[in-house]
């Protein structure tokens, strides 16, 4: 038998989050022990008790405490031998409580007994609780985070709450006294005991329903009005005309935007999501006059764009050196329909419920680095830059707007976010694009694209839209040689637009890297199967279109974001506060699950 | 048939209606029920008239007749539910003529005019909240037509039908032909739906966020299955989802008509089985969330909702009934749980105000938890007597139906037991009587209960009570249990009678005074029939009896008796045998008058002989037990 005092080796016990929700998000839990204690956790993750009486009680605890965003947290311990008296103790302590002690017996400490059943809150004296636990029995502990209470299982049968009011930031610790206690911890790298899916679909279940049956009471008139509204005011956004004007005449309500506005912003928007990137700049002109001399960020990220889609062959002023008619080519499969396309959340707004467990534990900062990767299999890379002459003004007082549609630029696929408080931006930012596309397969609208239908159509024809036909058709600019010249002047005009952008304003970045990724098209052979080849994916249209649609809309002085969308990046940000206050049901609240 | 008062002229008129049902020409029959028909549509007053008169048995005649044109059958139909239209009370009139199965039965005739109004007459009486629908399917032969008819190959598919009433009614349908048969439970356990087990399909209607409709009855599916023998009680579908799901249902966030199912259908789940009842005294605090039945209406509800109040009131006697059922079931066998119960708030003063509400049912229950705790020694030492239960308990015996009575009386044995601290007061008031006249009932169980009580009061008691047990029975009484067809109830007479037989003074003032009958009514039961335990506990009265100074002689002279003590010495079975040398060692027993003379006499009757050979019996007891007697020849 070890002497008292040294030779303590640490376990390291690799605890999940009792809820599941989290995904796998791993806290690297220790659990360590009293410096005085009679443990030792030497043939891990066995815990091995060398007391003799009460002085010699020891706890270990996790390293790391409860996160309170996780809503519901469960963790199992097999007796695996009661040693002398079965003196063990099972439950929950907050830091700087004494470790040479069973936890229940001290102040923010709570605890199971073994030997008598008795529950300990913070008390020398239990409570008669539960039946007594003894070797072979498997104790179950689980922290309701919502309501703040605590129930202990004993070999799968719940013995009904211990503890209430519970305090934040408790760790789970079990404390041994005799000589011969082996326990074993089960932070869920094995399956529970307690069937813990169905006592969490349970609170699930309950905390939907709160929301679902929230009151609105006499406002119900009110509130068909806002829906009312929000919905129209989606439709025209995106530009439907047809269903914006139905829904108004059936609901009686009016639309903001008259019909010649709706309908040209629809025709832009299909001009650039067809890669007439050209012709939606001089429509915009034309229609909008002084918009993007105002915007130079959006024009200089449309003149990209028109780069980009020259290289594709899709743009007019390399297509009038083509054979085909533009109009031939005006509803290719591979061009993204008009429709917005809504995952449940962008991966952003996912994250906001999934990883917030993680974030309050400290352990990982979320979404820190994290690739903003709307399309799978999408890269971008870097390429040399050309020369050519500026042309456009870049005022001051378009740097908001720039920052906001900088991610939805061709190259915002490896946008890197540095700071979780920038969230609220991000949010405005997504929804503002709106024709972002997420990983989940869930849609709102009805008419809506099929995101992997179109990738695996595209990887079918090596990812270019254009080139269906024939082989030829997936040459540079369309194999003309005109068209070749005529882009490479463009390239050369393009370059000259940043060099006096930079002039005005200073180095940008994010145009730098635009028009690198632009320009490393010429480099290959096949841009299409390169790997800068993302950026002629007709669905990177789409960041652009709705950047260029809410700057109209906003210089109509409409609203840049239908509320619809305000609505669901409020709702995820609520949920995103929630967890940081520690309310624990926000991880039964995901804004996902109510966007069917 | 009910006397009734109409006025002559509507008699009259509806009379005629009736009498033309009963016309030899068929075609005057179908015209007298088509008019019937138009007279009836609408009109109460003629409705009521008409059953009154008898016509529904007439137009279920001709409905049942094969001879009967389908028109006419149709007619008949379409009048039946015409009539069923009408009040409460007429549909009551329905039921009670058996229009049910004969409604049934027309379903099968291939006639589809006949058979839409059947149904139309079925759907009428059926929506009616005076028809328990019951009588369809819960009759054990019901079940059986629904289970040869392929019931449950059909229904099953319908467990996984998207629409959610579909699924709930498939489930309640099991759940009804579950209930208490094995036939049905066994083979829906191997039914499968959509390649899964139905035990699986039904835990996943328990998973907690399943609405607790569904919740439940899936419940209780599976708690049918598992009493009917389908499935182990030790099986994790009842341990660790049905038992706790049906814990759940007890909680207070239920509604509380759900909490009272719960609990009823949870104390039926672990009736048999201590290892579910110890599981579920440890479930979530049942003990003391049942505590919570009790309080309704709360002083609460009183003031603030005279809805809530009404709610809770008529709630109230069921929770109440409910949770001493689930006691009972849960101290039934573990004295540890009983402990953990009566020490539950206010437990055993419950139980007393149980035993004397109005609700019959609530008595019923408060009774049988009673009961289920009097098992328990300590409690009996404790509890019982601190809270002077015997009280309410012989008031309950004064007055209450046969279940009642059965529950009542056999908690009474219990009482009466030799530790028992209530045993005295209840001996002071005047039991005996209530006890002898139990004795009298056409219930085999309430003549068990009572000579049980008697039997246990006559245990170790002074000669006083035992003159008063003998008096107040009467020997008449006393020898007709003796030939009572029920076993139990003769056993415990014979317990009665050894017990009365006990010290030697009572042996011979009793002997002295009814010797004659008792060697009757031994020589009976000795010569019938009778199970081992029956001749062994005889065998062992005649052994008491031996133990007599004067009652000795009553054997010794009786050489019948002693030729069956000679048989019964000889018997293959080892009791008997013991039993039988024990009555002889008590007559040879050197110390007595007259030992001599009986050990001479037995030894001519040939008992040594015997004794000797049992010397050498393999059973040990056996074997001393004829040395000792030998060793009295030998002295």
């Amino acid at each position: 038998m070890q002497s008292k005092g040294n030779n303590y080796s640490k376990s390291d016990l690799h605890s999940f989050l009792g809820n599941h929700h989290s995904r796998n998000a791993v806290i690297q839990n220790q659990l360590s022990q009293g410096k005085e204690g009679g443990i030792c956790c030497e043939d891990r993750p066995n815990i091995y008790c060398h007391g003799k009486n009460h002085k010699d009680a020891a706890s270990v605890r996790a390293t790391h405490p409860i996160p309170a965003a996780c809503g519901i947290y469960y963790f199992e311990v097999k007796i695996v031998s009661k040693g002398r008296d079965g003196y063990m103790g099972i439950g929950l302590s907050a830091q700087g409580v004494n470790m040479n002690r069973l936890p229940g017996w001290d102040k923010h400490s709570y605890g199971y007994h073994g030997d008598d059943g008795h529950s300990f809150c913070s008390s020398g004296t239990g409570q008669p609780y539960g039946p007594t636990f003894t070797t072979g029995d498997v104790i179950g502990c689980c922290v309701n985070l919502i309501n703040n209470t605590c129930f202990y299982t004993k070999n799968g049968i719940s013995l009904g709450v211990a503890f209430t009011d519970l305090p934040p930031n408790l760790y789970p610790t079990v404390g041994l006294q005799t000589p011969g206690e082996i326990v074993d911890a089960n932070f869920g790298q094995q399956p529970f005991v307690f069937d813990i899916e169905d006592y969490m679909s349970e609170w699930r279940a309950k905390i939907h329903g709160m929301i679902a049956r929230f009151p609105i009471g006499e406002r119900l008139g009110e509130w068909q009005a806002v829906l009312q509204n929000m919905v129209s005011t989606y439709l025209v956004h995106h530009g439907y005309c047809a269903t914006a004007t139905a829904f108004a005449r059936a609901t009686e309500t009016l639309i903001q935007e008259d019909q010649t506005s709706i309908k040209n912003r629809q025709r832009i928007q299909k001009l650039v999501l067809a890669g007439r990137v050209g012709e939606a700049i001089e429509a915009t002109q034309q229609l909008y006059p002084g918009l993007l001399e105002h915007n130079s960020n959006l024009l200089f990220m449309l003149k990209c764009r028109q780069f980009v889609e020259m290289v594709n062959g899709t743009d007019s002023e390399v297509r009038c050196f083509s054979v085909r008619s533009p109009k031939s080519q005006d509803s290719y499969p591979g061009s993204p329909s008009l429709s917005p396309r809504h995952g449940a959340t962008n991966p952003h707004l996912h994250s906001a419920g999934a990883d917030s467990p993680t974030c309050s534990n400290g352990v990982t900062p979320p979404n820190k680095n994290k690739s903003h990767n709307k399309y799978p299999g999408v890269s971008s890379a870097s390429s040399s830059s050309s020369s050519s002459p500026s042309s456009v003004n870049y005022s001051e007082s378009n740097s908001t707007d720039s920052t906001k549609s900088q991610p939805h630029s061709g190259t915002s696929n490896q946008e890197t976010r540095c700071v979780a408080s920038d969230s609220e931006m991000e949010i405005e930012a997504e929804h503002y694009t709106n024709g972002v596309a997420e990983n989940s397969s869930t849609r709102i609208m009805n008419g809506t694209y099929k995101h992997q239908e179109i990738l695996q159509a595209e990887d079918g024809s090596l990812g270019n839209g254009v080139a269906e036909d024939s082989c030829a058709s997936r040459q540079l600019c369309g194999g003309n040689q005109a068209a070749t010249e005529r882009m490479i002047q463009f390239g050369r005009e393009l370059q000259g637009l940043n060099e006096q952008l930079c002039r005005e304003y200073g180095k940008n970045a994010t145009h730098k890297k635009m028009l690198q990724d632009a320009f490393s098209l010429l480099a290959y052979s096949d841009p299409w199967n390169c790997p800068v080849g993302q950026q002629l994916d007709p669905m990177q249209r789409e960041n652009i279109c709705s950047a260029l649609n809410s700057a109209i809309l906003e210089s109509q002085n409409l609203p840049k974001q239908p509320p619809l969308m305000l609505a669901v990046g409020q709702a995820t940000e609520c949920v995103q506060l929630m967890a940081r206050v520690r309310s624990g049901s926000c991880s039964f609240a995901r804004v996902d699950s109510f966007l069917h | 048939t009910k006397c009734v008062h109409l006025p002559p002229e509507v008699t009259a008129t509806s009379r005629h209606y009736v009498d033309r049902l009963f016309d030899p020409d068929p075609q005057k029959v179908l015209q007298g029920v088509i008019d019937m028909k138009n007279a009836v549509i609408g009109n109460n007053k003629q409705k009521a008239n008409l059953i009154v008169l008898g016509a529904v048995p007439r137009l279920l005649y001709l409905l049942q007749q094969g001879s009967s044109s389908s028109e006419l059958r149709a007619e008949c139909a379409v009048v039946l539910g015409s009539l069923a239209m009408g009040t409460e009370n007429n549909i009551k009139s329905l039921v009670d003529c058996h229009i049910i199965p004969a409604l049934l039965q027309g379903l099968l005739c291939p006639d589809l005019i006949f058979i839409e109004a059947c149904l139309r007459c079925l759907r009428t009486v059926f929506i009616s909240p005076v028809t328990p629908v019951q009588l369809l399917y819960t009759t054990p032969e019901h079940q059986t037509v629904l289970f040869n008819h392929g019931a449950i190959q059909n229904i099953a598919p319908l467990l996984i039908s998207p629409s959610y009433k579909v699924r709930m009614q498939a489930l309640k349908c099991f759940s009804v032909l579950a209930y208490e048969n094995t036939q049905v439970s066994m083979t829906l356990v191997n039914v499968l739906v959509d390649e899964e087990l139905l035990s699986q399909v039904f835990v996943r209607m328990m998973q907690r966020d399943q609405p607790i409709d569904m919740q439940l009855t899936a419940a209780k599916c599976l708690t049918y299955m598992c009493r009917a023998g389908a499935i182990r009680t030790d099986d994790s579908c009842i341990v660790l989802k049905t038992l706790p799901c049906l814990v759940r249902m007890c909680s207070k966030e239920r509604l509380l008509e759900e909490r009272v199912e719960g609990a009823e259908t949870l104390a039926y789940l672990m009736e048999p089985d201590v290892e579910l009842q110890r599981i579920a005294s440890v479930t979530d605090h049942l003990v003391a969330m049942l505590a919570d039945y009790f309080k309704y209406p709360s002083s609460v509800s009183a003031i603030t909702d005279i809805k809530r109040l009404d709610h809770d009131l008529k709630h109230a006697h069921e929770l109440r009934q409910a949770a001493f059922k689930l006691y009972a079931s849960l101290g039934s066998n573990d004295e540890d749980i009983r402990k953990k119960i009566t020490e539950t708030e206010n437990m055993m003063d419950r139980i007393v105000s149980g035993l004397s509400e109005s609700s019959v049912k609530v008595r019923l229950a408060a009774v049988r938890c009673l009961h289920s705790l009097s098992r328990s020694v300590q409690q009996l030492r404790t509890s019982f007597h601190d809270h002077a239960v015997w009280k309410p308990l012989m008031k309950l015996l004064q007055n209450a139906p046969d279940e009642v009575l059965v529950m009542a009386s056999s908690t009474l044995c219990n009482l009466l037991l030799e530790f028992s601290p209530s045993k005295e007061p209840i001996l002071e008031s005047g039991v005996i009587e209530l006890l002898c006249s139990l004795t009298q009932s056409d219930s085999p169980a309430l003549r068990v209960n009572g000579i049980w009580a008697l039997m246990n009061m006559a245990f170790q008691a002074d000669q006083k009570v035992k003159g008063e047990i003998v008096r107040a029975l009467g020997t008449e009484q006393l020898f007709r249990l003796l030939s009572d067809p029920d076993s139990n109830v003769l056993m415990k007479t014979l317990g009665l009678l050894r017990n009365l037989l006990s010290t030697r003074p009572h042996i011979d003032q009793v002997m002295s005074s009814h010797g004659k009958q008792i060697m009757q009514a031994v020589t009976l039961i000795l010569e019938g029939e009778h199970s081992i335990e029956v001749k062994e506990q005889t065998l062992c009265i005649l052994a008491n009896i031996a133990d007599g100074n004067t009652a000795k002689e009553l054997i010794m002279t009786n050489d019948d008796i002693l030729q069956k003590i000679k048989y019964y010495m000889a018997h293959s079975n080892v009791k008997l045998q013991l039993a039988a040398t024990f009555c002889i060692s008590n007559l040879i027993w050197n110390e007595e008058d007259g030992s001599q003379e009986r050990q001479d006499k037995l030894r001519e009757l040939g008992f040594v002989d015997i004794l000797h050979k049992l010397t050498q019996a393999s059973d040990p007891n056996l074997c001393d037990r004829a040395k000792t007697a030998m060793q009295q020849y030998l002295a």
